[in-house]
C-alpha cells in the first residue's frame, strides 16, 4: 500500500504541528533557558521542514501518482485476508490472553494462522497444540515468565 | 594486570553454560539466515527476549554468534534459490546463483564460508587493537564531543544508504521523537504519555525492536505475492575443495574487502548490507577480469563475503567505545547492554575490562566455529530450505508475543509489537528506511542529555559546540558528511549542464 508523498507529507506536517503545540504547554524551568520542550520542539521543527519538502517532492513528481496505490497483496483476497488475520490474532491475544490463558490463545492463534496459510488440515491441530505446550514449557518453566493461565487456572502446574 | 584480565575473560567465555549458549545461538543464526525472508536483524530481535534472562557475557555472546552465522548462511539461499537469505548477501546473489547454474555451487558456498570467517577475524583483530586506545581518547570527551558524535552517527545513518535522504531524515526524526516519550529526560517531566501509565517509562526498546524487525517481516512474508522459488541444485560437492588456491589467488581482494567492510562497519549507521554492496562494486572496479562479473565469477563473492562479516565486528567498535551503534544489529545489542547495566562507553574499559575482552574472545570463537557449523549447514541446506514456512511463520509470531510479554509480564509489550510491526511495515512499503528510526530511538536520550547539559554549561550559547578542539573536528566531520551529497549534486550540475537539461 503506497501512499502519495504529498499525502504522507501532509500527515507528517500535521504530526509536527501537533507536537509543537503540545510542547508549548510544557513548563519553563526558572533560571534556565532550556526546558523539557526544547529538544522535542527542535525535532518537530525539523520534521515540519522535512514534511514540507516531501509535499513539494510529491507535487513536483513528473508523473502524478495516485493518492493511494494498492500493492499486489491488497488486490489478492488471499493475501489481504491473511494480513488481516495476522493483525486480528495479535489483537485477540492482547484482549483475551488474561481471560483464556496463554495455552488456549496460542493454540487458537496457531490453528487459525495454519488454516489461513493452507497447512494440511490433518496437521493443523496437533502442531498447534504441541507447539503451544513446548513454548509454554520453555518460557514458563525454563525462563519463569508468568504466562497467564486464564480459565485453565485450576490445572496450573 | 592485562594478563589477569585476559584470564578472567577466558574463564567467563569458556564456561560450559556460555559455550552451550554460543553453540545454540550459532545453530539458530545459521538456520534463520538460511531461510529467505528471515534476516540477521530478525534473528537478533528474536534472541533478545531470551537474552533478557541471561548474565551479560552469554547474552552478548548469543547476539554476536547468531548474527555472524546468519550473515554467512544468508549466502546459501542466495546460491540455491536466487533469494538472499539476508539483505547483506543481496549484492552477490546473482553471481552465486550463476555459479550454481554452472555446477559450481560448492565453490560459491565454500568461498562464502571461508572468506566470511576470515573477514570476520580481520574485523575482530581491528576491533581488539583499536578499541582500547580509542576508549582512552574517549575518556577525555565531554558533553560537547558526545553531542557531535551522536550527530555524526545519525548523519551517517541518513546519508550513507540506498534510500532517499529525505525519507531517511524523516524516519530518524520519528525515532528521536519516540525516544522523547516518557519521564526519562533531563527535566524529569512526563512527555507525550497520553495519560497512559505504561508510557511513563518510555517505549520499551525490546518490544519495539521485535515489532519493527520480526513482526513487520512476518507481515511482509504473509503479503508476499511472489511464487515460491525452486531449488536450483540438489548436489553440493565438497565446499572446501580448491579454497586454498582461491585464497592465494585472491589475497588482495580479500584484504581489501575485509578492510573496507571494517571501515563501513565502524561508520555509524551503515552495516553489513552497505559493506557488501560497496565492496562488490569495488571488486569489479579493481578486478583484472571485470567482464566476468555477473556471469558466475567467484572474485566478487570473495571480496564482499569477507566485507559483510568484517563489518559486523567493525560496527561494534563505536558501539562499545562510545555507545553509538554502527547498524541496527548493534543498536539492538546496545539496548541489551543497557538492560544488563553494562552501559557502553569508555568507562566500561575501566570498570569491566574482563567483559570487553570476553566479547573479543566470543568474536574470535564465533568466526572459528562458523567453519565446521557452516559446512554442516550447507550439507543440510536443501532440507532446511524445504522447512515449510507456512508452519514456521505462525510459530515465530507466538515467539514474538511471548518474548515481548516477558519483558514486563504484561500484554502492553504485545500491543507495542503490533503497533511497531504495522508502522514499520507501512514505512517500508512507502520507501522509508527503518534503520535510522531505531538508531534515533537508541541515541535520542543520549543526544538530548548531552545537548541540554552542554547548553546549560554554556548558558545557552550554541557557539561553545565549536570551540573545544576535539568537538571542532567532530563538527567538521559532521558537516562534511552533511554537505557531501549537496556538493556532489552541485558538482554534477556544474559539469554537465547540458545533460541535465
Amino acid at each position: 500500500m503506497k501512499f502519495n508523498d504529498t499525502l504522507v507529507g501532509a500527515a507528517l506536517l500535521a504530526l509536527a504541528l501537533t507536537i509543537l503545540q503540545t510542547v508549548q504547554q510544557y513548563p519553563v524551568i526558572p533560571g534556565q533557558n532550556i526546558g523539557p520542550g526544547a529538544f522535542p520542539g527542535l525535532l518537530a521543527v525539523l520534521l515540519a521542514v522535512c514534511a514540507v519538502l516531501l509535499i513539494i517532492k510529491g507535487l513536483k513528481a513528473k508523473e502524478r501518482e495516485a493518492w493511494i496505490k494498492m500493492g499486489g497483496w491488497v488486490k489478492s483476497w488471499f493475501h489481504m485476508r491473511n494480513f488481516l488475520i495476522t493483525v486480528a490474532c495479535l489483537l485477540f491475544y492482547i484482549f483475551m490472553s488474561d481471560k483464556l490463558g496463554f495455552l488456549i490463545c496460542a493454540t487458537l492463534i496457531l490453528a487459525v494462522m495454519f488454516k489461513a496459510l493452507e497447512v494440511r488440515t490433518k496437521l493443523i491441530f496437533p502442531i498447534a497444540l504441541v507447539t503451544s505446550f513446548v513454548i509454554h514449557f520453555i518460557f514458563y518453566k525454563g525462563l519463569r515468565v508468568p504466562l497467564p493461565w486464564g480459565i485453565l487456572m485450576p490445572l496450573q502446574w | 594486570m592485562t594478563s589477569a584480565v585476559l584470564l578472567q575473560a577466558f574463564w567467563l567465555v569458556f564456561d560450559p553454560y556460555v559455550l552451550l549458549v554460543i553453540l545454540c545461538s550459532a545453530m539458530f543464526g545459521l538456520f534463520v539466515g538460511c531461510i529467505p525472508g528471515l534476516s540477521a536483524t530478525m534473528a537478533t530481535a528474536l534472541l533478545v527476549p531470551i537474552t533478557f534472562f541471561m548474565p551479560p557475557v552469554p547474552a552478548i555472546a548469543a547476539i554476536v554468534t547468531a548474527t555472524a552465522m546468519a550473515i554467512f548462511s544468508g549466502d546459501i539461499p542466495g546460491a540455491l534459490l536466487r533469494i538472499p537469505g539476508t539483505p547483506a548477501s543481496a549484492a552477490y546473489t546473482d553471481e552465486a546463483y550463476q555459479m550454481t547454474l554452472k555446477g559450481q555451487a560448492e565453490v560459491a558456498l565454500g568461498a562464502g564460508l571461508v572468506f566470511s570467517a576470515i573477514g570476520g577475524l580481520f574485523g575482530t583483530l581491528v576491533m581488539v587493537m583499536f578499541s582500547p586506545s580509542l576508549a582512552e581518547i574517549a575518556l577525555k570527551f565531554s558533553s560537547f564531543e558526545y553531542f557531535w558524535l551522536v550527530i555524526l552517527g545519525l548523519a551517517g545513518a541518513v546519508f550513507i544508504g540506498n534510500a532517499s535522504v529525505l525519507k531517511a531524515c524523516i524516519t530518524l526524526l520519528l525515532g528521536l521523537l519516540i525516544a522523547c516519550i516518557g519521564l526519562e529526560n533531563p527535566a524529569g517531566m512526563p512527555r507525550f504519555t497520553f495519560g497512559m501509565n505504561e508510557l511513563m517509562s518510555g517505549v520499551e526498546l525490546i518490544p519495539m525492536m521485535v515489532g519493527m524487525f520480526a513482526v513487520s517481516e512476518l507481515l511482509r512474508y504473509i503479503t508476499n505475492t511472489d511464487p515460491s522459488p525452486i531449488i536450483a541444485t540438489e548436489k553440493i560437492g565438497n565446499i572446501f575443495a580448491g579454497m586454498w588456491d582461491l585464497l592465494k589467488k585472491y589475497r588482495w581482494p580479500l584484504v581489501r574487502g575485509s578492510a573496507l567492510g571494517t571501515i563501513i562497519g565502524i561508520q555509524p549507521g551503515s552495516g553489513a548490507d552497505m559493506a557488501s554492496w560497496l565492496s562488490y562494486a569495488m571488486s569489479k572496479k579493481f578486478s583484472k577480469e571485470p567482464e566476468k562479473f555477473g556471469t558466475g565469477h567467484v572474485e566478487g563473492i570473495v571480496e564482499s563475503g569477507a566485507a559483510n562479516n568484517s563489518s559486523l565486528a567493525g560496527a561494534w567498535i563505536p558501539a562499545i567505545v562510545f555507545g553509538i551503534p554502527g547498524d541496527s544489529i548493534t543498536a539492538i545489542a546496545i539496548g541489551v547492554l543497557y538492560l544488563k547495566n553494562m552501559n557502553p562507553g569508555p568507562m566500561i574499559f575501566v570498570n569491566n575490562p574482563e567483559n570487553i575482552y570476553a566479547i573479543f574472545l566470543v568474536f574470535i570463537l564465533a568466526n572459528i566455529i562458523m567453519v565446521p557449523l557452516g559446512w554442516l549447514t550447507v550439507r543440510l541446506a536443501t532440507k532446511i530450505l524445504r522447512v515449510p514456512r507456512n508452519i514456521l511463520m505462525p510459530i515465530i509470531l507466538i515467539f514474538c508475543i511471548v518474548g515481548s510479554f516477558s519483558i514486563n509480564n504484561s500484554v502492553w509489550g504485545v500491543t507495542l509489537i503490533l503497533f511497531f510491526g504495522l508502522l514499520s511495515f507501512l514505512l517500508e512499503e512507502n520507501g522509508f528506511p527503518v534503520a535510522p528510526a531505531i538508531l534515533g530511538v537508541v541515541l535520542g536520550t543520549m543526544m538530548e542529555e548531552n545537548f541540554v547539559t552542554s547548553m546549560i554549561k554554556s548558558d545557552g550559547d550554541p557557539l561553545v559546540f565549536f570551540t573545544r578542539p576535539i568537538a571542532m573536528w567532530l563538527a567538521a566531520g559532521t558537516f562534511i558528511i552533511l554537505l557531501w551529497p549537496v556538493a556532489t549534486w552541485a558538482w554534477g550540475k556544474l559539469r554537465s549542464p547540458t545533460l541535465a537539461a
